[in-house]
């Protein structure tokens, strides 16, 4: 029983840390909260904290839209509004939403924004995304940062200046506007050291699945697990005292030697084990899921649980250097790397975590992820002689979501997995 | 007891099903089209294959003869033609009966001209297939029950009057299913005496008829030989026949692949995924293969094989199926011809029209305008046939290119000009290579799972978990 309870401590954690939070949208203002949308890659958490203001992130809801099937209604309205089928699917379902009058994931309605802050420019949708809520909420300030692309694998001194320039001369002073809050540098240090705790616990999590058997999925149960570090508790005590939890109730699960656990139990035998590219799929999440654990295929790393951060290669949040070090992690989100590095990274996670195989699941209409994919893959594929895989689907419109076809390719990446496999076992022997 | 091993592949349109031996040699092929029992399909193919596999026995047995006397070679010939219008015909007399059933139910105040006028076209169809199966190699043309029969029927039922019109082709839409449907077990024996009774009788008729002369000089050499001399191959074919129809070709394993293999009634370990099945089986006729691109009906794959015939990759169209077998099947309706005629006559072209592959349906619509405008209809066929191969070369380009040897697989390696677009546009895209295109194409995924099926390869699919 002992052991039950402790397995749900972090999963209640979050719940609790989310509904707290959605609690406080929804009574933004009779708190005197201001209200600040922003995206996951390159968010400026611990600043947007620093000014006491609450994150929306459209994203994070448009894809629990997908997951409480509510994202094909939502595109509906977006396309009965004029926005082109071949639009990004998630902008549709959070524009077919606010049209619909915004209820959030829990029921409750998501406050108007004050501020629209973009900190990561390397999607072009998000630009016209915050364009399109700026016609809808005129007296929301739009503030836009622009982050310069690791285009030569590097973040320069020169490019860490003219962010923090931005952040100065932009951001800061129209916060302080917004809010009335004096810019406190000692207390954004303070988030910026909670926030490293918690850089530190994830990557140590992520870690763990170089265990054979893996005690948890870094992909389908990994988008869990960056729920909290990604929408706005990173540099929060609550965020390290979840991640430290959700680390001690894995190490458990390795100390049992027991593997993920799956909506239907315990993952038995871990036959394959895999690393992913790109985004799941939100509105079949479940059976897409299913096709991987059935098949006892694990995914060890994933490039998706990065997009809010990437810690591998030793990144952290410095409160000695506060406002460069937020530059630089606007400049090292994952689809702000330049193509060769996010390969060497998806090489570093294949050997470093002894994958199998490499999937990529491709979302047409994702140009941050898509562009460059398939490349990447043949790269990887040339690099380490491993098995590539490329399904397509899409994030959060269920009209992309071909099941059967899908199973089959992933079916078919299994089968040569397992052939490959058992080549290897004849010749060893 | 001799061990052999089956391989099925359900495609969307056509199933296909091998059956090889301890040396992984093909002894028996057999296809069929894809219908709505996916069973009774399956099992088609899987019974033709292993008449195909008697015939070959007593091929192998009559060896010595075959190749030294010019009237085995064309009696055994004769033979397999006349035998599957033996099948033909049962199927054709269950349809007969069916029509006839359907018709009966009409309500109809002019049934009994709707029933006159059906019996009228029975009475000219029926001898006119008959005498193309066993004097004209209809057998040898790769066409199934349902084309055979609705090309003929069709172009008489437009002869009839106008009041029976309707009727008419709604009977033969009621009845063509249920026949297609129904399993009709044969006895081999049976079928290959009445067989050699059909002959008996061709060949007595023959003695009779003057030469046209409008033939090649072997075609008369056979011919003669085999007029003066069929008693004697007959008597020695019977010597061998019972031994052969009584022989078991006992299948030790097997294994189902293809677009529906998840619903043949096979034990779930038997079901392998048809990348590996066509990779396999291409990789065992040209053992040198690193590329396969297989067209089916509904699926475009580019396969990477490495030296043991492995997959190492593969890319498969995604969302559409334009650019595959089915968009063939589109145009030859649109056009009205059958899918066999489009090869050749876009070959005629003497350029190709532009064409659009992303849409089958759209296809349609620009081959309507192009004809308006006075295009010729080769042209229009050669754009399409081009087009579909640009698709399949997009995917080849995803998946990592054309490697030296190149293998061309699937039922639309059939085609001639498919053939022709994929030599001319590899070669532009990569060079001179080895390119492989075996009449044994569209066996190929069967061959695999036959070859998978004696290896013995355990395969495991979600499916199977599921039901622990």
């Amino acid at each position: 029983m002992a052991k039950e309870a402790q397995k749900e401590r972090s999963m209640i954690l979050q719940k609790e840390m989310i509904a707290g939070l959605f609690d406080d949208l929804a009574n933004a203002k009779e708190l005197g909260k201001k209200v600040c949308y922003t995206f996951i890659p390159g968010n400026l958490s611990e600043l947007i904290r620093t000014f006491d203001m609450l994150p929306v992130y459209p994203e994070i809801n448009a894809l629990q839209s997908a997951m409480r099937k509510k994202s094909a209604s939502y595109i509906k309205e977006a396309e009965r509004n004029a926005h082109s089928e071949d639009v990004c699917t998630y902008v549709k379902c959070d524009v077919g939403m606010m049209m619909k009058g915004n209820i959030g994931p829990t029921g409750q309605k998501i406050p108007e924004p004050d501020v629209l802050l973009l900190s990561y420019t390397g999607c072009f949708t998000f630009l016209k995304w915050f364009e399109t809520l700026k016609r809808e909420y005129p007296n929301a300030k739009v503030i836009m940062v622009h982050t310069p692309y690791q285009e030569n694998a590097e973040m320069t001194p020169e490019m860490t200046e003219y962010m923090v320039k931005q952040f100065k001369e932009e951001v800061i002073p129209q916060f302080e506007e917004v809010t009335g809050i004096k810019y406190d540098e000692e207390k954004l240090k303070r988030h910026l050291v909670l926030a490293k705790q918690a850089e530190d616990w994830i990557t140590k999590i992520f870690e763990t699945t170089k265990h054979k058997p893996s005690p948890i999925d870094a992909y389908f149960a990994g988008v869990y697990y960056i729920g909290p570090i990604n929408i706005g508790f990173r540099g929060t005590k609550e965020a390290v005292e979840y991640y430290k939890e959700l680390y001690s109730e894995i190490q458990e699960r390795i100390r049992l030697g027991l593997g993920p656990i799956t909506p239907e139990g315990e993952m038995k035998e871990e036959k394959y084990r895999l690393v992913v590219e790109g985004p799941p799929n939100w509105t079949s999440f479940r059976e897409f899921w299913k096709i991987f654990y059935d098949m006892g295929a694990v995914i060890v790393a994933s490039s998706y649980t990065k997009v809010g951060g990437v810690y591998d290669m030793g990144w952290r949040h410095d409160a000695s250097r506060p406002l460069e070090s937020l530059a630089e992690y606007c400049m090292n989100c994952y689809t702000n790397l330049n193509i060769p590095q996010r390969i060497d990274l998806l090489t570093k996670c294949i050997e470093d975590y002894d994958a199998d195989g490499y999937i990529t699941n491709s979302i047409k209409s994702c140009n941050s992820f898509s562009a460059g994919q398939l490349g990447m893959m043949r790269e990887i594929e040339d690099r380490l002689e491993i098995p590539v895989g490329f399904i397509e689907s899409d994030l959060v419109d269920p009209r992309y979501f071909s099941y059967s076809n899908i199973k089959n390719r992933l079916e078919s990446f299994f089968q040569m997995l397992e052939q490959r496999k058992s080549m290897q076992t004849i010749s060893e022997k | 007891m001799k061990k052999y091993y089956l391989g099925i592949d359900l495609g969307s349109t056509t199933s296909k099903a091998v059956i090889i031996n301890e040396k992984d040699e093909i002894i028996g092929r057999g296809i069929t089209n894809t219908r709505a029992n996916y069973k009774v399909a399956a099992d088609i193919a899987r019974e033709e294959a292993t008449y195909d596999a008697r015939f070959t026995l007593l091929t192998q047995r009559l060896q010595e003869e075959i190749d030294s006397k010019p009237e085995f070679k064309k009696y055994m010939k004769d033979i397999r033609s006349v035998f599957q219008y033996r099948q033909f015909k049962r199927r054709m007399d269950s349809l007969r009966a069916m029509l006839l059933k359907t018709v009966n139910e009409f309500k109809y105040n002019n049934k009994e001209d709707i029933k006159q006028a059906l019996i009228k076209i029975l009475g000219i169809i029926e001898p006119q297939i008959r005498n193309e199966f066993v004097n004209e190699n209809l057998g040898s043309k790769n066409q199934f029950f349902r084309d055979i029969v609705s090309e003929r029927y069709n172009q008489e039922v437009e002869k009839a009057d106008k009041l029976v019109f309707e009727p008419l082709m709604l009977a033969f839409d009621k009845s063509i299913t249920p026949v297609e449907n129904e399993m009709v077990k044969y006895n081999f024996k049976e079928l290959i005496d009445e067989s050699m009774n059909v002959l008996d009788e061709k060949y007595k008729g023959l003695l009779d008829q003057p030469e046209h002369g409008d033939k090649e000089d072997w075609y008369y050499a056979e011919l003669n030989a085999v007029k003066s001399n069929y008693k004697n191959v007959e008597s020695t074919l019977r010597e061998h026949i019972d031994q052969i129809a009584d022989e078991d070709i006992h299948i030790s394993n097997m294994v189902g692949t293809g677009y529906g293999r998840a619903l043949l009634p096979f034990p779930e370990d038997c079901i392998k995924s048809e990348i590996l099945c066509h990779a396999f089986g291409a990789h065992a006729i040209f053992p040198n293969t690193r590329t396969v691109l297989d067209i089916g009906g509904q699926d475009t794959k580019a396969i990477q094989v490495d030296s043991h015939g492995l997959v190492t990759s593969f890319h498969m169209n995604d969302r559409c199926a334009a650019g595959c077998g089915r968009y063939l099947g589109y145009i030859a309706d649109e056009f009205g011809i059958s899918l066999n005629e489009l090869g050749p006559e876009a070959l005629e072209a003497d350029k190709e029209a532009t064409i659009c592959s992303t849409c089958t349906v759209f296809a349609g619509a620009e081959v309507k305008e192009l004809l308006h405008n006075g295009e010729k209809r080769p042209n229009i066929l050669a754009g399409l046939h081009k087009a579909i191969v640009q698709r399949a070369m997009s995917l080849i380009a995803r998946s990592g290119g054309v490697r030296n040897e190149f293998t061309f697989t699937g039922g639309v390696a059939r085609n001639q000009a498919v053939l022709k677009y994929v030599k001319q546009m590899v070669t532009d895209s990569y060079g001179e290579l080895t390119m492989n295109i075996h009449t044994d194409s569209i066996f190929m995924g069967a061959l695999g799972g036959a070859m998978f099926a004696r290896r013995n390869i355990e395969v495991d699919l979600p499916s199977k978990k599921k039901k622990k």
